[in-house]
């Protein structure tokens, strides 16, 4: 009798088991979803399906959330074209200040105002005429944009009028792209290390162990500073290799300990004995059996990053004027916060910590899937 | 023997079910299947079965201690203790029965006992809990009962950490913490299985005394049939999850009625004789009791056969640092010599720390000798570069003992087997290396469709045969075989045996088997080398080794060996 007649001709590997495992967890699927639907408007936002016209100004200036109706623009809080006049007060300690009284009492007196046009302050301007029909025209054409322009959108218009909702899908391109990349290269350097040290030991681990210990002696934001300031320009890609280049230590350490834990193993002793070399040892013996840990680290970091950009942006190194990115949206929002405009603050946010969440329980989920005996 | 009287624990259609996906209610395994047994006062019985025959489930289930969240004890289970239905008892009855009145004894006595606590806190916490003992009553206990489990200067040993003693004296602890509260019935889970043979007689014939000397009764729960014999009153033999034997010492062993009974007792090789071939459990199934086999294989070596390694003066240290600049060393093995004649066997045993493996691991190479040659066709093996030793690789090989470790967990057979043919350059294009691979695996008995599954789909003896397929891939001359059979059940340790025996006949292999088990290396070896911490006692062959042992360390070996098996072939034999 042949007990493996009725079993197919190929059998599961472990990633498939694996993904047996995730299938049935419901959360995770869910998180996973939730995670697609990120990535597909992303893609969907790079190709320039959606979100092309981003920063059209579309809408009045910090035109609020539909749902809590048109603001006047008093309300709004910006100053407009036409704003009256007030009288500015006298400045005690103003050295001029006697000849502005006179001045203003000139002009109230019945100089004519054809001719002499008086400032704020109250001095004689010989180009108020020419600037006075600029103002005019300009007005006019304000007016005109102003009947385009809309007074709500549904989440609201940042400063110069940009509706929020293409913003935020806009700046999740630069967040994600940010996040993702910048975990894989922190994981590939982590791993690779890790893997050299751990594989090696002896003086070569005690090589990388010192630069590990050199570089995580140092406070991470100084490192960060530090690393921005060699490279001196703004962009994408300065972001990704300032995060990639200090987030390696945690996968380095990780990958370290597995690869020493594993070169004594049977299985590599074996490997060993039908004379595989080292380097087939490290990576196609060791390294499949390991690589859950790099996977799961580099999920963990992609939510890392996407937090620290957010960070960096906010410090001011982040993605250059003119991109949006979550973080750029947070860092104008702490200026609009004391105006009251929340808009632009809560999306950014919303969107982060959904897509932070989704993938945070979607990692747990694959360690658990990955490393079922770890429960 | 004890007197038979009224049981003191009885299980009655006890059945378990373990659920294996946690997402699938109906995935379920059936690990106990309607056991009854019965525990009568101030005896031991013993609980006979390989690996999966739910022997431990079982005793589990009588303490209580199966995982709830995937173990499920089928109602209509009843275990009965002083009139009580144990699984029935509120789990803080439970807890106040356990460690009092049933007590539990484990395999790994280094993983049971806690290393951050002395063992005398450790036995004192019983004492504390159940007995309400001050402290000072408890330190005077500790130092009774470990003075009664026969733990040298129990006063000194009772603030030593785990760590600070050696297995068998961990074990004593384990066993003066089970023994602390007098408790009627005392569980011993393979109490034995990780100790040395000679520490493993000492242990038995001191659970035999207290069982005596307390008047408690014993669940003694082994895989191995010879150990029973000599320590129970009843032996139950279990199998799948049922019972098929279950009687007293003497009717099992001089009169089994059950075909695995049978299979179980002649499956291990016999010290006395040796059978060309080991019974294996299929020669049992069709129902009746085979007698051995009589035709026998003749070892030994003339002196005349043609060698195939010298090894000479072999020696391994290992250092560890002390202080700053100061080494230790630790000889592993020092002053081993040995010639290995083309096609015959050499034996290497001895117990943990005697430096076997290391002698294995040396040869390949896999720890570079720190003195010594290993002279192979004239060419000694040490001395050779890196590169130059790629090409003796293929020559000598190496299986190792767990064949759940030693395989690539990620690689499926096929390319496990495939590999040493790529790394080698051996059988030029792909579908000539998957042609050869098929081959073997044919070789070794396992089924072509192997060749695209995963280790963990199969049984450990069908991994030990992936493990020593892969070894043929490259044809070698030598084969170490380190501990091979050990990790095995007695019934597949049987095939695994035969198999070797083939291969060694069609291929003329020459075999160095590393083992602790004296039976097996004689069974298999031509000549024995026997090593006692790093040094080799005796050598010779292996007749000679078991009639005529010439170093005490050999004869305490050979005196620890249970003899119980040897009294049914006997008598199987006789009839």
């Amino acid at each position: 009798m042949n007990p493996f007649l009725d079993t197919p001709q190929t059998s599961p590997g472990l990633w498939a088991l694996a993904w047996r495992r995730l299938r049935a967890d419901r959360m995770a699927m869910v998180a996973l979803a939730v995670v697609a639907w990120f990535l597909l408007t992303l893609l969907l936002s790079a190709a320039g399906f959606i979100a092309k016209d981003w920063d059209a100004e579309i809408g009045v200036n910090y035109a609020p959330p539909t749902f809590m109706g048109a603001q006047s623009a008093e309300e709004r809080g910006v100053q407009g074209m036409h704003a009256a006049e007030v009288a500015t007060p006298d400045n005690p300690r103003d050295p001029l200040r006697d000849i502005i009284r006179q001045l203003r009492a000139e002009r109230e007196g019945g100089a004519n105002p054809a001719l002499v046009q008086f400032d704020d302050y109250g001095i004689a301007d010989p180009l108020a005429a020419e600037i006075a029909e600029i103002r005019a025209a300009q007005g006019q054409r304000n007016t005109t944009a102003a009947i385009e322009k809309r007074a709500t959108l549904p989440l609201g218009a940042d400063k110069w009028g940009h509706d929020i909702i293409q913003k935020t899908i806009k700046g999740s391109e630069t967040s994600i792209v940010v996040g993702l990349t910048a975990a894989l290269l922190a994981t590939v350097l982590g791993t690779l290390f890790g893997a050299v040290a751990g594989y090696y030991g002896k003086w070569v681990d005690d090589c990388f162990n010192w630069f590990y210990s050199v570089f995580t002696s140092v406070p991470y934001l100084l490192l960060i500073l530090a690393v921005a300031a060699v490279l001196q320009q703004k962009g994408v890609l300065t972001i990704v290799l300032i995060l990639g280049l200090t987030g390696w230590t945690g996968v380095f350490r990780l990958i370290r300990a597995e690869y020493i834990k594993h070169k004594n193993r049977e299985y590599v002793l074996a490997a060993d004995a039908i004379g595989a070399s080292d380097l087939r040892k490290m990576f196609i013996h060791i390294f499949p059996n390991i690589s859950h840990v790099s996977l799961v680290q580099m999920s963990i970091l992609t939510v890392a990053f996407i937090k620290s950009e957010v960070i960096l942006s906010f410090l001011g190194f982040g993605v250059p004027v003119g991109m949006a990115s979550w973080g750029s949206m947070l860092n104008e929002a702490q200026n609009e916060l004391i105006l009251g405009k929340w808009w632009q603050l809560a999306a950014a946010s919303a969107a982060m910590a959904v897509l932070v969440t989704a993938f945070s329980l979607f990692t747990d989920a694959l360690r658990d899937a990955l490393d079922p005996k770890l429960k | 023997m004890a007197v038979e009287s009224k049981p003191l624990l009885s299980v009655h259609d006890l059945r378990v079910n373990f659920r294996l996906d946690k997402h699938d209610k109906n995935s379920g395994f059936a690990a106990v299947k309607g056991v009854s047994f019965e525990i009568p006062e101030n005896s031991t019985v013993a609980l006979v079965g390989e690996s999966g025959s739910g022997k431990s489930v079982t005793a589990l289930a009588i303490l209580g201690l199966l995982p709830p969240e995937n173990a499920t004890v089928l109602p209509g289970s009843q275990i009965l203790y002083g009139g009580r239905n144990l699984l029935e008892l509120p789990k803080s009855a439970l807890r106040s029965l356990r460690g009092k009145d049933i007590s539990m004894i484990f395999q790994e006595p280094m993983s049971s006992l806690n290393p951050v606590f002395t063992v005398g806190y450790q036995i004192a916490e019983v004492l504390r809990l159940h007995m309400d003992l001050t402290p000072r009553q408890a330190q005077t206990r500790v130092v009774e009962l470990l003075n009664e489990v026969g733990i040298p200067d129990p006063a000194a040993k009772s603030i030593a950490y785990p760590f600070q003693l050696s297995g068998g004296q961990q074990q004593r602890v384990m066993i003066a913490m089970a023994i602390a509260c007098n408790p009627r019935l005392l569980i011993a889970d393979e109490p034995t299985t990780a100790l040395d043979v000679t520490i493993q007689k000492q242990i038995l014939e001191l659970l035999a005394a207290l069982q005596d000397k307390h008047r408690m009764s014993v669940l003694f729960i082994t895989h191995d049939l010879a150990v029973v014999g000599e320590i129970a009153d009843h032996v139950v033999v279990m199998r799948d999850g049922e019972i098929r034997e279950r009687g007293t010492n003497e009717a099992v062993f001089s009169n089994p009625h059950d075909t695995y009974t049978c299979a179980l007792l002649q499956c291990r090789p016999p010290l006395d004789s040796r059978p060309r071939r080991l019974a294996v459990i299929e020669d049992f199934m069709d129902g009746n009791c085979p007698a051995p086999e009589t035709e026998v294989s003749k070892r030994g070596l003339s002196g005349s056969e043609p060698v195939i390694l010298e090894v000479r003066n072999l020696g391994k240290s290992f250092y560890t640092r002390e202080g700053l600049f100061g080494n230790r060393e630790f000889k592993a093995a020092h002053g081993v010599s040995f010639k290995l004649p083309r096609g015959k066997t050499l034996g290497v045993v001895g117990e943990s720390g005697s430096g076997k493996t290391t002698v294995g691991l040396t040869l390949m190479r896999l720890h570079e000798a720190t003195t010594g040659e290993a002279l192979f066709e004239g060419r000694d093996l040490f001395l050779m570069s890196k590169a130059e030793f790629k090409n003796y690789k293929r020559r000598i090989q190496i299986v190792f003992q767990n064949p759940y470790a030693s395989l690539n967990p990620r690689f499926t057979v096929g390319q496990i087997l495939s590999e040493p043919l790529l790394i080698h350059g051996i059988g030029g294009s792909d579908a000539k290396r998957t042609r050869l691979v098929n081959e073997l695996l044919e070789h070794v008995g396992l089924p072509q469709v192997s060749y695209h599954k995963y280790p963990h789909e199969f049984s450990g003896g069908q991994r030990q045969r992936i493990a020593i397929a892969r070894c043929l891939t490259m044809k070698p001359d030598i084969l170490i075989c380190d501990e091979s059979v050990s990790a095995l059940d007695v019934s597949v340790q049987a095939q695994v045996l035969n198999l070797l025996q083939d291969l060694q006949d069609e291929f003329s292999l020459s075999y160095i088997f590393i083992s602790h088990d004296l039976a097996v290396v004689k069974y298999m070896s031509d000549q024995v080398l026997v090593m006692n911490q790093g040094e080799v006692v005796e050598y010779a062959n292996s007749d000679e080794i078991y009639l005529r042992p010439q170093h005490p360390y050999t004869q305490r070996l050979l005196n620890a060996i249970p003899k119980a098996g040897e009294r049914i072939r006997g008598k199987i034999s006789a009839n």
